[in-house]
């Protein structure tokens, strides 16, 4: 667990450390994303000395179980920057019933174009056998 | 009593209280969610933010002090984006086949987020500085504040109608997506991060990995399309 954390916090770390010094417009933890993704390439692609090199817990599964730990929660993590809305009803009070219509509706248009594209365009693509994807 | 009140001043002014108060909300909400079988109006997140909110409206604290407490739950956000890597990894397969439908409707989710906010705020009249700060709401918290800040916005004001989107989008996913015969856990995933960023993606990942899956690749590829087109956006109906 301990180190499976420490590999993540690696990640997210090194991502920082990239975004800020590029000054590239991507969140840290986002780049840290693309880092582990790497990693975990590298990993399975040289599995053998992956396993003699690498600490058990990072290549024996619990590295994935961590990760997963952590997005079974994910609500949690939501909590404490949404109790900041709390105390800043005053702003919405003023605009109140404009704005929670505009939002509402935006987000049920954006949600409805979003998966519709989705499925049309996947229905479109998918007489082609998968060898012919690639 | 003066000892009791003591004790009062010493616990509201230490971490300790409000990470339990925060653990506390959200596992009575999570329960609650999962007692209702996971019912889109029981989304423990929108609960669990309301029963610590009446808490420190009852005790009076100030949200900065609650935050001393509740940093160490915030922190976790970006370990658990770092985190996203290891189901996109090990659904790669399926995401790879996926690629064309994805980036279609990366597109049209994007130009439709960002135009539906702009367009209609604009006629129910609200001022320009709410325009530029609802511009970007789709989009994680991070990202939004930071393009509303370069154009000139108030950052404080997209945080909140960031989330306020975020609970939106994560309450009426399910019910809506029903409604339009949305079968296929990939689009529907891909819509809820989309539009609701992580709060969608947590939605997503409650109901099967391979829309958490794909609402985590959304909400990474929204927000950089987004970066670059509000701005585009914003200039064009100025």
């Amino acid at each position: 667990m301990i180190v499976s954390l420490a590999l993540i916090l690696l990640a997210q770390l090194l991502g920082e450390v990239v975004a800020h010094g590029s000054g590239l417009p991507v969140p840290g933890p986002v780049l840290g994303a693309v880092l582990m993704f790497g990693f975990l390439l590298v990993r399975d692609r040289y599995h053998r000395s992956a396993e003699r090199m690498l600490p058990k817990p990072l290549v024996q599964g619990e590295l994935e179980g961590t990760a997963k730990g952590l997005l079974a929660h994910l609500s949690l993590m939501f909590v404490p920057a949404g109790v900041g809305i709390v105390g800043r009803l005053d702003v919405l009070a003023a605009n109140g019933l404009a704005l929670a219509v505009v939002l509402l509706v935006s987000v049920v248009l954006t949600l409805s174009a979003t998966a519709l594209t989705f499925v049309a365009v996947s229905r479109l693509v998918r007489p082609r056998r998968p060898d012919e994807t690639a | 009593m003066t000892g009791e009140f003591a004790l009062w001043v010493y616990l509201t002014r230490t971490p300790l209280l409000w990470l339990t108060v925060t653990l506390v909300a959200y596992v009575v909400a999570e329960r609650f969610s999962e007692a209702t079988g996971r019912h889109p109006l029981a989304n423990p997140v929108l609960h669990a933010i309301w029963m610590t909110g009446l808490v420190l409206k009852l005790t009076g604290t100030p949200y900065p002090t609650y935050f001393q407490g509740a940093q160490f739950v915030h922190f976790l956000l970006g370990p658990a984006t770092v985190a996203l890597a290891v189901p996109l990894y090990e659904r790669r397969a399926v995401v790879l086949r996926a690629l064309v439908p994805m980036l279609a409707a990366l597109v049209v989710g994007a130009v439709t987020a960002l135009t539906s906010a702009v367009l209609l705020a604009r006629a129910f009249g609200l001022s320009h500085g709410i325009v530029v700060a609802l511009a970007p709401k789709s989009v994680t918290t991070g990202v939004a504040m930071g393009i509303v800040e370069a154009l000139g916005g108030d950052p404080t004001l997209t945080a909140v109608l960031v989330m306020l989107t975020g609970v939106a989008g994560a309450v009426v996913v399910s019910p809506l997506l029903n409604l339009l015969r949305v079968k296929d856990l990939r689009a529907r995933g891909f819509a809820a991060g989309l539009a609701a960023h992580g709060l969608g993606t947590a939605r997503a990942f409650q109901v099967s990995d391979v829309a958490g899956t794909f609402a985590g690749i959304a909400m990474g590829l929204n927000a950089f399309l987004t970066a670059m087109l509000v701005p585009l956006v914003l200039g064009l109906v100025k």
